[in-house]
């Protein structure tokens, strides 16, 4: 790896231990990867989560948020002192919610435990955003920005949607990132790697959120880790359709970056999504292949009665919170079913402030933040069978979980959760 | 090292440096760090893997490479926190998150080998790897269940 001089000077301690740490876990990396030298970034979002057994375990006190910090986001054996991130960072999502902590099964100390990590590496310039989509709640780099970003639904997103440039990082590479501002320059940072490998043809309308979560995560399943472009949408989709799309994909298969042209901003054409080239396997989407992916997602499923609904994954946009407030507007979540609606941090808050909050708790349903089923492996007291408008929340809660989980359209998960029943079909 | 009736070696690129020596654990599935190890035990959890419930602690772990989320590194240094990592790991297809995987579990590892690791090695084989030298001793004779 060639490194420019002050990248050197950082190696050499003369910017501080932590940064020489970060700059070794850097090179170790770029190595590791076969890259040549590093690169600037101008966002960082990746995880400073200290309340975990994993991160806790064989530490001096609860609170030693510096050796969390060393060990865990440097791969440092010495503990270092937290500097101050160098570019815009933000904190992903993580376990705990800390206003509905007691409803997902966490102590009133392991909440003010969360309160108080947030404080510490807030005052080290982390914003905790706390969400899975930090590009709905203010992080939107510009087309073209390399960026270092954790979490495969949103690093799709970036690449593809927004059309700034990242590889998936982990948390020990964006820690790294977020004090020295570098990342090492591969991958789907390097141009020529950001072109169409897969053509595929979509033979079928492709209308709401489900259509297109049944898209994602059969066009995951066909190009694995490849970068597919597709043929033949028709119809402008909602930024929303394309984040369930994306986290699909990246679910099912390892997306991390695709073309639609006319819609993402990398293509006007499939050739230029191409570059120019044959696609190296052409696939179709028709009613067949949808069908699938619908059977890969519920054909296990062998009970209805469900008693957990669970929406918001990825984060529900604001538009998607008033969406379920009129949907669940003068009803009642059936007495059996708890209903989990999640949203980031910043649009719960507007949801407080609009009424919409209310709106959704009044009909029995919970407003929360900060975390996910998935993630924190919390689900409520006597779940035994889930539904889920997510394609990415119900390919991982069974493994997670071990429960039968449905995957359906927004509007059947709001049934299921009034009736206790998924009624829901693919069409 | 050089190739004899019951030995074979593969010529590859380091990914982090370092010589060991261990029994192969073999899988042609890619592996899930988040949601697909427990790294309390090194053991692969995802339901249908061809490794489910067997665990690769203390072995040279031969795959294809990672998929899934981005938390793998971070269950990968979690499986060296608690002493389950494998001792090497070989793989064949280059990602970062395998190479930010490997780095932080801090063990030998190599991938871009001159032949077929799949083809080459078997469940059991006794592995030497000398990452620095980009060399992996494969040998049959001395795998303990022949």
């Amino acid at each position: 790896m060639r490194l420019s001089d002050a990248e050197k000077a950082m190696l050499d301690g003369d910017a501080g231990p932590a940064k020489a740490r970060a700059m070794d876990l850097l090179l170790r990396y770029g190595e590791a990867l076969g890259a040549d030298r590093l690169i600037e970034v101008s966002h960082v979002a990746g995880t400073w989560s200290s309340t975990t057994p994993f991160v806790q375990a064989d530490l001096p006190e609860a609170d030693d948020f510096d050796t969390i910090f060393s060990r865990f986001n440097l791969d440092s054996d010495i503990t270092v002192e937290t500097p101050r991130a160098v570019v815009p960072t933000c904190q992903l999502i993580h376990g705990i919610d800390t206003r509905n902590h007691a409803a997902q099964g966490f102590s009133d100390a392991q909440a003010a435990l969360q309160r108080k990590s947030e404080h510490f590496f807030g005052s080290r310039g982390v914003q905790w955003c706390s969400t899975c989509t930090p590009y709905q709640v203010g992080h939107v780099p510009l087309k073209g920005q390399h960026v270092a970003w954790m979490e495969s639904s949103a690093v799709v997103y970036a690449n593809a949607v927004i059309g700034a440039r990242t590889n998936v990082e982990g948390r020990e590479s964006t820690g790294a990132a977020s004090i020295t501002g570098r990342i090492p320059y591969f991958g789907l940072h390097v141009p020529e790697n950001r072109v169409a490998t897969h053509r595929v043809d979509v033979e079928i309308p492709v209308r709401t959120m489900r259509d297109w979560g049944l898209l994602g995560y059969a066009v995951g399943s066909m190009v694995q880790e490849e970068i597919p472009v597709l043929c033949g949408i028709d119809a402008l989709p909602r930024p929303e359709w394309l984040k369930h799309f994306g986290a699909a994909a990246a679910s099912s298969g390892g997306v991390e970056m695709y073309h639609i042209p006319g819609v993402t901003p990398e293509a006007a054409s499939a050739d230029e999504a191409l570059g120019g080239t044959a696609p190296r396997h052409v696939h179709r989407y028709g009613a067949a292949e949808r069908r699938r992916a619908w059977d890969r997602l519920n054909g296990a499923n062998t009970r209805d009665d469900v008693n957990f609904v669970m929406l918001g994954c990825p984060h529900n946009s604001s538009d998607q919170m008033w969406r379920i407030a009129e949907l669940l507007e003068g009803r009642r979540v059936h007495g059996s079913v708890a209903l989990w609606v999640h949203t980031p941090r910043q649009i719960r808050h507007l949801c407080d402030e609009s009424g919409v909050t209310g709106t959704i708790e009044r009909a029995g349903a919970l407003v929360m933040s900060d975390s996910c089923p998935a993630i924190n492996r919390m689900t409520p007291q006597g779940t035994q069978v889930i539904a889920t408008d997510s394609c990415k929340q119900a390919h991982y809660l069974p493994a997670i979980t071990g429960y039968q989980t449905w995957f359906g359209s927004l509007e059947d998960c709001i049934d299921a959760a009034i009736t206790g029943r998924f009624r829901g079909s693919p069409e | 090292m050089s190739e004899t009736r019951d030995t074979i070696v593969l010529r590859g690129r380091k990914v982090v440096g370092g010589v060991t020596e261990g029994e192969a654990f073999v899988t042609r599935d890619t592996v899930s760090g988040w949601g697909g190890i427990d790294a309390r035990t090194g053991t692969i959890t995802e339901t249908l893997h061809d490794k489910v419930g067997h665990s690769f602690a203390g072995k040279v772990l031969v795959f294809p490479g990672a998929k899934g989320s981005s938390g793998w590194s971070h269950y990968f240094h979690a499986a060296r926190l608690m002493s389950t990592a494998p001792a090497a790991m070989l793989f064949t297809v280059m990602t970062t998150k395998v190479a930010l995987g490997a780095v932080v579990t801090r063990v030998p590892a190599m991938t871009d080998f001159d032949r077929d690791p799949f083809e080459a090695i078997e469940d059991g084989d006794w592995i030497r790897v000398d990452a620095d030298a980009g060399l992996v001793e494969i040998s049959k004779t001395r795998n303990p269940r022949r």
